[in-house]
C-alpha cells in the first residue's frame, strides 16, 4: 500500500485556461494499492481538476499532442513519460504549445 | 562548442519518418550528449538529450547563425519586432536583447523597435480584460528600453489604400551587398555621434517609449470596435476569419514599419508554426506562394522586408527556453468559434500535424524542409499582376477562372454602404464580381466567405475601386472596338 503523495501540479502556456485560470495546484493523491505514476495522475486530474472539455487537454490516456510535460523541471521524455513513478513533493508542469504566437 | 547544434541549422534532423522510441522509465538522470557532464533537462530534435547550459548555448547560437547565414539585416538598420505576447515572439525578443548585450565581436548591430497589435476585440476579451492584457504587455515592452508601438486591430479600419501596394525600392533595384553595408555602417559610426532626429510621420496612435510608468491603456472608441466586430461577424467561416485577422494584423504592422521608418520586420513563427502554416496554405490553395508565406525572407511589400528568424526552432524548444530562462509571455485567447461551426483549417492542420509528430518525430521538420527547398518567386512586374489581398503574383489561368466564377458571381451588385470613409468608391460600381479578377486563387476562396462588401475594411474597398477603374481606363484607351464586347457595368 503506497502512502499518500503530495504534489505541486502547474499549468502554463494557456493550459491554465482549462483550469479556471489557476496555474498552481497543490494536490494530495490518496493511498492506493499500486504506486502513483503519471498515467494515474492524468486520470485523477481529469476527474478532479478538469471541469470541462477534457479533449482540449487529454487524448486517450495521455496528454494531447502539443502539451509538454515537465517533471521536476525536466522533460518527461527523459523520465519514462506515463510510466514515471511519482515521488512525494514532485513538481509536474504542463505547458501548452497550441495556437501560440 | 557549436558543432553539436548542427550546421545545417534546420529544426530537426532525420529524413525517413522514423517511429518514435520511448525512453524507459527511471532512466533519469541521463547525462547531456553535448558536454557529458550536466544532467539532461530536455530532449531536442531526435533524441538528443541536452543539459540546461548546453541547451541555452544551442538556442542562442541558433539565432545568430540564422541571421548570419542569411545576411539580410544590415548593421544600423531599423528592425521592427512584431510581438504577440506568445512564446515564439517573446523568445525572439529575448534573443535580440541577448544579441545586443554581447561583447562587440558577436554583437547584433541593428536597431530594434517593437510593435504589439491588440486583437482583444475579436478574441472575445471584455474591455477590462483587454486593458489588463495591454497593461501587462506594455510593462514588458517598456522594460526592454526599446522604442515600442502599440496599435489596436480597430485601427486597421483607418489604414490607407496604399498599404495594398508594394512600396518603392525593394524588388527592383539590387540592394547593397552585405559587406558594403557593414563597412558603411562602421564609417558612419565614426563620423556621427548620436543624431537620431526621429522624424515621425503622424500615422497610427502609437507611442515611443514614454517616460514613467505606462499610462492606463486607451481603448479605441466603442463605435470603432463595433465596426470591427461587424466585419468579423459577417465572415462566414472560422477559416476565413483567421485569414482576415492575419491580413489586418500584417497590414497594421507594415503600416507601423512604413510610418516609423523601419525597413525590416521580424516575426516569430516557429518551425512548428511554419509547418502548420505550410500545410494550411496548401489546403487553402496557396501552394504557389509557399516560399513567400513561410520562408525566411518575405519580400512582397517591396520597401519593407519581413523576416522569420525563429523558423528553425521547434515550439517545444521555445517553451522550454521560456520556462528555464524566465521569458515572460502574455496569453491571448484564440479566436472564438460560433456554436456548431467546424474548426478552421488552421486548427485542424495543427491537430493533424502535432498528432502525427507524436508518433513520427520527424514529421514537422520534414514538412518544414519541403518548404525550405522552394524558391521565392513572388516577383510580379506591375501591381495589376498582384493579388489585392495578399500581394502575391496572380496565379489564375483561364480555366480555373471559369471553374470558380459561377459560385462567385451569383450575387447581385450590392448597394454601396454608408459613404463615411475616405475615398469611398463611386456609387454603383461596387460589385463582388468586379473584385474577382483582382484576387489570387486562394484569396478568391477566402473572399467568397468574407461576407458583404459593405463590411469590408475601407482600405480594401478603396484600393479595389482604384484598380478596377484603372483597368477600365486601360481597356478604353487600348482599343477601338470593332464589335461591341462586354460593356462596363452600369
Ligand atoms: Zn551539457
Ligand atoms: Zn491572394
Amino acid at each position: 500500500m503506497a502512502a499518500p503523495v503530495s504534489l505541486q501540479v502547474e499549468f502554463g502556456g494557456g493550459a491554465e485556461l482549462l483550469f479556471d485560470g489557476v496555474k498552481k495546484h497543490q494536490v494530495t493523491l490518496p493511498c492506493q494499492p499500486e504506486p502513483w505514476d503519471i498515467r494515474n495522475l492524468l486520470k485523477w486530474i481529469k476527474q478532479n481538476l478538469l471541469k470541462e472539455r477534457p479533449e482540449l487537454f487529454m487524448q486517450g490516456e495521455s496528454v494531447r499532442p502539443g502539451i509538454l510535460v515537465l517533471i521536476n523541471d525536466a522533460d518527461w521524455e527523459l523520465m519514462g513519460e506515463l510510466d514515471y513513478k511519482l515521488q512525494d513533493q514532485d513538481n509536474v508542469l504542463f505547458i501548452s504549445t497550441l495556437h501560440g504566437g | 562548442m557549436c558543432e553539436a547544434a548542427g550546421d545545417d541549422g534546420g529544426c530537426g534532423a532525420g529524413t525517413a519518418p522514423e517511429r518514435r522510441r520511448r525512453a524507459p522509465a527511471h532512466s533519469h538522470p541521463r547525462p547531456c550528449v553535448k558536454c557529458g557532464q550536466g544532467s539532461a533537462a530536455l530532449i531536442i530534435r531526435l533524441g538528443d538529450a541536452f543539459c540546461r547550459v548546453c541547451f541555452r548555448e544551442y538556442f542562442v547560437h541558433k539565432f545568430r547563425a540564422m541571421l548570419g547565414k542569411n545576411r539580410v539585416i544590415f548593421p544600423g538598420e531599423k528592425v521592427l519586432l512584431a510581438l504577440s505576447g506568445g512564446p515564439a515572439s517573446s523568445a525572439m525578443l529575448r534573443q535580440v536583447q541577448e544579441g545586443l548585450s554581447r561583447e562587440t565581436a558577436k554583437r547584433l548591430r541593428f536597431i530594434p523597435g517593437l510593435v504589439y497589435i491588440d486583437e482583444g476585440a475579436v478574441r472575445g476579451q471584455s474591455a477590462a480584460q483587454r486593458e489588463q492584457s495591454l497593461a501587462r504587455m506594455e510593462t514588458l515592452l517598456q522594460a526592454t528600453g526599446f522604442p515600442y508601438h502599440l496599435a489596436h486591430l480597430e485601427q486597421a479600419l483607418e489604414l490607407p489604400a496604399s498599404i495594398l501596394r508594394p512600396g518603392p525600392g525593394g524588388s527592383g533595384k539590387p540592394s547593397p551587398s552585405y559587406k558594403d553595408a557593414v563597412e558603411g555602417f562602421i564609417q558612419q559610426q565614426r563620423q556621427e555621434g548620436d543624431g537620431d532626429g526621429d522624424t515621425l510621420v503622424p500615422g497610427l496612435g502609437t507611442r515611443d517609449t514614454p517616460v514613467g510608468p505606462p499610462a492606463a491603456p486607451r481603448l479605441p472608441p466603442a463605435t470603432r470596435t463595433q465596426e470591427l466586430l461587424r466585419l468579423f461577424e459577417a465572415v462566414e467561416t472560422p477559416t476565413a476569419r483567421e485569414e482576415l485577422l492575419q491580413m489586418l494584423r500584417t497590414h497594421l504592422i507594415l503600416q507601423t514599419a512604413r510610418t516609423r521608418g523601419y525597413t525590416k520586420v521580424m516575426t516569430g513563427e516557429s518551425c512548428t508554426r511554419v509547418a502548420i502554416k505550410l500545410l494550411t496554405n496548401l489546403a487553402l490553395g496557396r501552394g504557389a506562394f509557399l516560399a513567400v508565406d513561410t520562408g525566411f525572407v518575405d519580400n512582397r511589400h517591396g520597401d519593407v522586408m519581413v523576416v522569420r528568424p525563429m523558423r528553425d526552432y521547434m515550439a517545444k524548444e521555445i517553451a522550454f527556453y521560456n520556462h528555464f530562462f524566465d521569458v515572460p509571455t502574455v496569453i491571448v485567447p484564440p479566436l472564438p468559434t460560433k456554436r456548431r461551426e467546424k474548426p478552421s483549417v488552421h486548427r485542424l492542420m495543427e491537430r493533424f500535424l502535432l498528432g502525427l509528430q507524436e508518433d513520427f518525430p520527424s514529421t514537422i521538420s520534414t514538412v518544414y524542409r519541403y518548404g525550405d527547398g522552394r524558391e521565392a518567386e513572388a516577383k510580379a512586374s506591375s501591381e495589376s499582376q498582384r493579388c489585392l489581398l495578399c500581394l502575391c503574383a496572380l496565379d489564375i489561368a483561364g480555366e480555373e477562372e471559369l471553374a470558380l466564377e459561377p459560385t462567385l458571381i451569383m450575387e447581385e451588385p450590392e448597394p454601396v454602404g454608408n459613404g463615411c470613409c475616405q475615398d469611398t468608391p463611386a456609387a454603383g460600381v461596387e460589385s463582388r464580381a468586379a473584385f474577382i479578377p483582382l484576387l489570387c486563387y486562394s484569396c478568391r476562396l477566402t473572399f467568397k466567405e468574407l461576407g458583404p462588401l459593405a463590411t469590408l475594411p475601407p482600405y480594401v474597398r478603396a484600393e479595389a475601386q482604384r484598380r478596377i477603374r484603372r483597368a477600365e481606363l486601360e481597356l478604353q484607351s487600348q482599343e477601338v472596338l470593332p464589335e461591341d464586347e462586354e460593356p462596363g457595368k452600369s
